[in-house]
Order: structure tokens, then C-alpha cells, then sequence
């Protein structure tokens, strides 16, 4: 593989490495199965794209983006909390109406951005070239919300929210509103997809209604990938793993698509990341299998 | 001081499984009382803890704590008066948070919750402190997940997490049923200990007359949803558990006759 094929993936990685983060703390942190992800990803680089595009300052149109990805969340937990909808339904319907409202914010299935300026080309130093400055911005991001999590989680409302995903009837004899616990935990999930979505739209030259198509599937590999590349229960283990394991799956499929002999097509990666989840899910049941026979 | 009137709470009403669990239970609390609640299985001990604390909503009646109606607030704002102790002893903790984690939750418990770390060096120190009084070596492990210790340390660190933030109710509910006799034991003294350090008005279940008779100054039988037996003072003690095991079958055979009249 070249360089640019790494520095390419390890781009990549670093923006699914934020919609990892995300799908942490839905699945693992709240244990509510999110599917809107799915939705919001492409929420967050529709939203970007669009207002790019009308000539917006792209700091303010990626902030929007992240805004709007909170909404989205926030609205899934609602229809769950409020509404009674089953967690997994409830997600399901917020991605499809998604798929509609992204519609509408484009206005078109694609918005491209090819002249227009990104937070990329605009912070952009002389000296560096772009495939080599995006990773390195992304390594700050992708730091700095690893960073603010990991507070985040560990202030009385932080731990709240874990309480409330962990044993919500201890929680709320805590006096935590689990109700809104989860709402905000969901917001803040689908924040980081948005803001995902609206840095990869302005990496990849713009949004694409499909752009959200496996998101989740990906996420979730990832989170997977880390957990058994650096198992820990502890919080800021756990989510410096979760971003390994989305660069570290993002190289896999690098190194799939790059090897002639393998034979691997762009339209194929879908089919691949499930493949991986199954395997990675299987495993260590696997394993636990065969430890209980040696050891019976 | 807890005040409950006529509490009514009928599972699945108009069903064929339709359970009346609470017919009518009213209890008075003074402040400061300690109070042992026995009965047979499904005579409503446990819903009634439960419509206290606000899981169980009743179908009609009223509960004050300190003057305050209660009747129709959440679980989580009761939970600023009320302290609970569940009897699973994995239910009252968070498996997946640390020891101190669960004690800095605990010790916010009813309060507003803000964006200042949960775990502070002061209250660490705080916490050490206040579990070293267990005497079960918990004080190097405030960083261990909860979940690696055994059901009886568990319920130990849950009675201690109870008392961490003041509370006008303390309800416990068969908490030392699922634990060894000697851990039980343990639990037991801890609990006289805690409710007498901070003068917590309590209400225990337990399935032990024994239990019901050495801890406390107040025995309450529940049967059918209602209040059948309410001793204190000189009457109690003077009590054994041949005593108590007596009233006990005479409540029960009164009520069998009862019904035998409703039926007939
Ligand atoms: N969630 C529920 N749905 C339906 N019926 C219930 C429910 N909870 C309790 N009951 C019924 O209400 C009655 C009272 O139950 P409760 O659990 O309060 O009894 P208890 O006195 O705590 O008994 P035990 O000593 O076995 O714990 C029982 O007949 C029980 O079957
Ligand atoms: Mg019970």
C-alpha cells in the first residue's frame, strides 16, 4: 500500500473513529441499540454540505451539523422515553424519517463541495499537503472529544448517565431522572455521528444520501475490533480503544480493497464489515466454549 | 415520618390473574422509629415498600413523608427523602461503575447533579474512611469495580451508600435474604448501627421473627394487604418468637375463616 492509501484509511478511520465514540455510548454506555446513526451520519454531512454550499462559514456549518445530529438522537430517545416505543424501533423510525429530511435539506440526492473552502483547506498550513494535514487535524479532534468524554463521564451528571445505562432502577433510586439521562446520552451520541458525517462530507467532496448506508455496522465493528484489541472496563481505556479499533478496521478494509488477489470491490465492503462483526461477536463466544470444556 | 392512608393497589384488575396486593394499608411513621415489617409471602410487604418509593403507583390513598404528599411524584424525586436497600443485593449497586463511583452517586442522591467531578481526592478520602468501618478490607479497593465483589460486601457497601446523603425514610426490603447466615448477620448489625448513628426512620422487611423482634422498637404484620398485627413498646418486648409465630398463625387461620364466610 502507498502512503496515500494509508494516510487515506487512517482519515477515514479517524472520522469513523468519532462515530465509534458515538455508538459506545449508545450500545455500550445506555444499552440502547441505536440505529439512527445510520440516519444521522448522513444528517451531519447534508446539513454541512448544504450550508457550505450557500456560502456559510464552514466552522458554523459543522457546528449545525453537530447540533442537528444531537436532534436527531434526542428525538430517538423521546419516542423511546416519553412514547414507550421500543429502543430499537424507536431508532429505526427516526432513521427512516431521516432519509426523507435529508432529502429536503439537499434538496437533491447530492451536494457536492469541490471549490467550496472546508474546515480542512481553510486551516490548512503552506508547508503541509492536504492528505497529510487532514489526518493530523483529525488526530487533534478525534483527541480532544476522547479527552472531553472521558470528563465528561467521570462529573456527577457523566456518571449519572452511565448509572442509568448500567442499572437504571439503582439510578433512579439515586434520584437520577433516567428519562432524561437518556435523552441527553443520546443526543450526545448522535452529536458525534453528525459531526462525523459533516467531516466526512467535506473530506470526501460532499454529502450523497447513501453516504449513511452501514454506518452503524461500521461503528459497531469498530467498537468490537477495540474491545478485543485492548479489553478494559475502565472508561478512558475503553474509548481510546474504540478509536483503535475504527483505525485499525479501517486499514483491514484498505488492505482488502488494495490486494489484487483477494479481488475485494468497493460495493463488497458492506458485505465484509458483517462478516467481520459476526466473527468478532462469535469469538469470544467461542473461546468461553472451549475454556468451559477444558476446564469441565 | 412516614404517613400512609388507605392504600389500595389492585395487578392486572379485570383479568383473571387480577391480584389485589394492597386492600386499604394505612401506617403511621413518627420520625426517628424503627420498624420491622413481617408477613407471609405475598401479603404485600414489598408492594407496599414499592408504592412508598414511588415503583408502584397505588390506585388510590395518599402517602406523606414529613408532610409531604407523595402519592404522585416519580421514584427519582421521592428518592431526595427516601433511601432503599433492595434485597437483590446485585439490584442496589452499579456493577459496572467503580466502588467510589457508586458512592459519589450515592452521595448525591436527590440532589442537583452538576458538571464537577463525581470523584474528588477530599471525598475519596471521605469514602475511604466510611468503608474501613465495615471492616472488610474494602478500603484499597475504592477503584475496583463493584461487580468483581461478593453479594454480601455488596449489600454491606449499599447500606453505607444509604446513609451517605440524609434521608427521612430508609426502607429495606429482605435485604439480607439472598446473603450466608453469617453474612446476614453481619448486615443485620451494620444496619442497627447505621439507623442508630444517623436516626434514620426505618422500615425492614425480613421473613426472620427473630429478626423482627431484636432489631427495632416497632413490629408490624401485613397480611392481604393490610395491616393485622402492630406491636411496640412493652407489649413487644415482652414478646418471643413463639409469641409472634402464634399471632401469626391466628392472623392467617382469621383470615382463612373470612374468606371460607365470603366464599360460603
Ligand atoms: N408486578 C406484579 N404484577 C402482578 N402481580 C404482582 C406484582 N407484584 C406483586 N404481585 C402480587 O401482589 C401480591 C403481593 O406481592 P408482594 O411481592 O408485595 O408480596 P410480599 O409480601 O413481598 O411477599 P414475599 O414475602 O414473597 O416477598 C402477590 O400476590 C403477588 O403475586
Ligand atoms: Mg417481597
Amino acid at each position: 500500500m502507498s502512503t496515500y492509501t494509508l494516510l487515506g484509511a487512517l482519515e477515514i478511520g479517524l472520522i469513523f473513529s468519532l462515530v465509534a465514540l458515538g455508538v459506545y455510548i449508545s450500545f455500550r454506555l445506555l444499552r440502547f441499540p441505536d440505529l439512527t446513526v445510520d440516519g444521522s451520519f448522513p444528517l451531519g454531512g447534508a446539513v454541512a454540505a448544504t450550508l457550505i454550499a450557500s456560502g456559510s462559514d464552514p466552522f458554523t456549518a459543522t457546528i449545525a451539523a453537530t447540533v442537528a445530529g444531537a436532534c436527531a438522537g434526542f428525538i430517538t430517545g423521546w419516542l423511546n422515553v416519553r412514547l414507550k416505543i421500543m429502543d430499537l424501533l424507536a431508532s429505526i423510525l427516526m432513521m427512516i424519517a431521516l432519509y426523507s429530511i435529508n432529502l429536503r435539506i439537499m434538496g437533491k440526492p447530492n451536494v457536492p463541495l469541490i471549490a467550496e473552502p472546508t474546515v480542512f483547506n481553510l486551516l490548512q498550513p503552506e508547508m503541509l499537503v492536504d492528505y497529510v494535514f487532514r489526518p493530523l487535524l483529525l488526530v487533534f479532534v478525534v483527541l480532544a472529544v476522547k479527552l472531553l468524554l472521558d470528563g465528561f463521564f467521570a462529573t456527577q451528571t457523566g456518571l449519572a448517565i452511565r448509572a442509568t445505562g448500567s442499572n437504571a432502577r439503582m439510578a433512579r433510586a439515586q434520584g437520577v431522572n433516567t428519562g432524561l439521562a437518556v435523552l441527553a446520552g443520546m443526543a450526545l451520541s448522535n452529536a458525534l455521528v453528525g459531526l462525523a458525517g459533516a467531516l466526512f462530507a467535506q473530506t470526501q467532496g460532499g454529502a450523497d444520501i447513501s453516504m449513511g448506508v452501514g454506518t452503524i455496522v461500521i461503528g459497531l465493528a469498530a467498537v468490537i475490533v477495540g474491545e478485543s484489541l485492548l479489553p478494559s472496563r475502565k472508561l478512558y481505556l475503553a474509548t481510546l480503544a474504540v478509536i483503535l479499533g475504527a483505525i485499525v478496521y479501517r486499514f483491514f478494509i484498505a488492505l482488502a480493497l488494495n490486494s489484487d488477489f483477494i479481488g475485494l470491490q468497493a460495493q463488497d465492503l458492506n458485505l465484509v464489515t458483517a462478516l467481520l462483526v459476526t466473527v468478532a461477536l462469535v469469538l469470544p463466544r467461542l473461546r468461553q466454549r472451549n475454556a468451559g470444556k477444558k476446564g469441565g | 415520618m412516614l404517613k400512609a392512608q388507605d392504600l389500595r393497589l389492585t395487578f392486572n384488575p379485570g383479568t383473571p390473574i387480577e391480584t389485589q396486593a394492597l386492600r386499604g394499608l394505612s401506617l403511621e411513621i413518627p420520625s426517628g422509629q424503627f420498624v420491622t415489617v413481617i408477613g407471609s409471602n405475598g401479603a404485600g410487604k414489598s408492594t407496599f415498600l414499592n408504592a412508598v418509593s414511588g415503583e408502584q403507583r397505588v390506585d388510590s390513598g395518599s402517602i406523606e413523608i414529613d408532610g409531604i404528599d407523595m402519592t404522585r411524584q416519580p421514584v427519582w424525586v421521592r428518592a431526595r427523602h427516601v433511601a432503599r436497600v433492595f434485597q437483590d443485593p446485585l439490584a442496589g449497586t452499579c456493577e459496572d461503575l467503580t466502588i467510589e463511583e457508586n458512592m459519589a452517586l450515592a452521595k448525591m442522591r436527590g440532589q442537583r447533579r452538576g458538571f464537577s467531578f463525581a470523584v474528588k481526592p477530599a471525598l475519596r478520602e471521605a469514602f475511604r474512611e466510611q468503608i474501613a468501618t465495615l471492616g472488610l478490607g474494602l478500603e484499597n479497593r475504592l477503584s475496583d469495580r463493584i461487580g468483581l465483589l461478593s453479594g454480601g460486601q455488596r449489600q454491606a457497601v449499599s447500606l453505607l451508600m444509604a446513609a451517605l446523603q440524609p434521608s427521612r425514610l430508609l426502607l429495606l426490603d429482605e435485604h439480607t435474604a439472598a446473603l450466608d447466615p453469617r453474612t446476614a448477620d453481619f448486615v443485620i448489625q451494620l444496619t442497627a448501627r447505621i439507623v442508630a448513628e444517623h436516626k434514620l426512620t426505618t422500615m425492614m422487611v425480613t421473613h426472620s421473627m427473630r429478626q423482627a423482634l431484636d432489631v427495632g422498637e416497632r413490629t408490624v404484620m401485613l397480611h392481604q394487604g393490610r395491616v393485622v398485627l402492630d406491636v411496640s413498646g412493652k407489649e413487644r418486648e415482652g414478646m418471643d418468637v413463639h409469641h409472634l409465630l402464634e399471632m401469626f398463625e391466628k392472623v392467617r387461620g382469621e383470615a382463612l375463616d373470612d374468606d371460607a364466610l365470603l366464599l360460603g
